[in-house]
């Protein structure tokens, strides 16, 4: 029941710099640590957070097995045009998670 | 972690510490937040990058969700948490006419599960009872602490605080050693706080992952190198009525970070 928690101002000026903020439920398994009976955990990891805006990618980040679980990830980018922001997670195996805010920008 | 670590000093101080430290005055209380860094501070203040707050929307889809024989869900009966829940999670544990017997907020909410709903109760510390839990108790967020005052709950209160004020575990120390009379002091390089149960459920960094009052009373007692109690034990209910106590007036935080 993963849901992410994503803040995107819903107005701004044109040319504005915005700062949107994601967080997203996971475990963030590095695949190094034991279980009770000693054996490997299987690394489990989102790694890669990409955001659209209006279909245009403005936001990249590879995330690596050692950032903690639920990982929270903070960007800024310039208000251009009112439409869509699309956020989607990727871990390791292709399974992916996404999110949609919609953003007003005024002259 | 086991505070087998200890400076050798401040073991030593511990030790010798009478087992009867006085309560703090009222005016001194402070939040486990007063005790963090401003990083885990900030974190905690900004609702989209504390990530106790994934626990309370998960809360929310799980409190619309029907569930067991009586196909109901939580908001069928109840409305919307936001304002049906706000206040209660400042006022539990509470009395339990029913059973005759003080409950909290996640026994409570179990009660409902096999009553109300006709389902299984989930368990201790899973994921679904800890997301509803930090739901409910956010409703309460900003609201001061208020202990049921049901004359029945002062026996259990009693016990709580005597259970506060014995020395346990190979370590040999009280609660009341390293809250009352030891906090501020740093222990294994963190900073002793006053055990002021605000915040729970709470995110705790080291836990990666929101938890229970009790599980964060349990930490402490495997500190002390003591057999902690099992989830649900009526000890733990009785802790948690004193504390509360304790903390009467001060502000609910949940869902609270802490280090
Ligand atoms: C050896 C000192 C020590 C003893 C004894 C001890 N604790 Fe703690 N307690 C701590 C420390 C240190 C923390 C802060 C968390 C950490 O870093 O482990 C803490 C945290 C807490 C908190 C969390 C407060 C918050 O802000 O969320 C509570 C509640 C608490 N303790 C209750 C108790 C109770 C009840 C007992 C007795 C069963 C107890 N503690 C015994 C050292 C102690
Ligand atoms: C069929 C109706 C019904 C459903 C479904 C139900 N409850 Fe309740 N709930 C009650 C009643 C009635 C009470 C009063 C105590 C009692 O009689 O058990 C109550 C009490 C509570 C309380 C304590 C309120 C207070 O002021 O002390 C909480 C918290 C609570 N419910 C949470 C939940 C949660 C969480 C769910 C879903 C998992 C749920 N309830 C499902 C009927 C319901």
């Amino acid at each position: 029941m993963t849901r992410p928690l994503v803040h995107v101002p819903a107005t701004a000026r044109k040319g504005a710099v915005i700062t949107i903020k994601t967080l997203i439920a996971h475990p963030m398994e590095t695949g190094y640590r034991p279980d009770e009976n000693g054996r490997l955990i299987p690394r489990d990891i989102i790694g890669e957070l990409v955001c659209r805006y209006n279909g245009k990618e403005v936001f990249r980040a590879e995330l690596a097995p050692a950032i903690a679980a639920n990982p929270y990830v903070a960007f800024t980018t310039v208000a251009t045009e009112t439409g869509t922001l699309e956020f989607r997670w990727t871990d390791l195996t292709g399974k992916h998670w996404t999110h949609t805010a919609p953003i007003t920008v005024v002259a | 972690m086991t505070y087998a670590r200890l400076p050798a000093l401040l073991l030593a101080l511990l030790a010798v510490a009478p087992a009867h430290a006085d309560p703090i005055p009222p005016g001194e209380r402070l939040s486990g937040a007063a005790f963090m860094s401003r990083e885990t501070r900030t974190m905690q203040e900004d609702d989209f990058a504390n990530p106790g707050m994934l626990w309370v929307r998960e809360g929310e889809a799980l409190w619309a969700e029907k569930a067991g024989a009586a196909a109901r869900a939580c908001a069928d009966c109840h409305g919307a948490a936001e304002a049906t829940m706000k206040g209660v999670a400042a006022r539990y544990p509470a009395w339990e006419s029913r059973d005759g017997r003080p409950v909290d907020l996640l026994g409570r909410i179990n009660l409902c599960r096999v009553r109300h709903q006709e389902a299984a109760p989930l368990a201790w510390e899973s994921r679904a009872l800890l997301a509803l839990g930090t739901h409910v108790a956010a409703a309460s967020r900003g609201e001061a602490i208020a202990p049921d005052p049901d004359p029945r709950l002062a026996p259990h209160r009693a016990e709580g605080r005597a259970l506060y004020e014995t020395r346990i575990g190979q370590l040999d120390l009280a609660c009341t050693q390293c809250h009352d009379a030891q906090w501020g002091r740093r222990l294994a390089g963190n900073p002793i706080p006053q055990a002021h149960p605000t915040g729970y459920p709470l995110y705790r960094l080291e836990w990666q992952a929101v938890g229970s009052r009790q599980r964060r009373l349990r930490n402490c007692m495997t500190g002390v190198r003591a057999e902690p109690f099992a989830y649900g034990d009526p000890a733990f209910i009785a802790i948690e009525l004193y504390l509360m106590e304790r903390a009467a007036g001060m502000t609910i935080e949940t869902p609270a970070v802490r280090p």
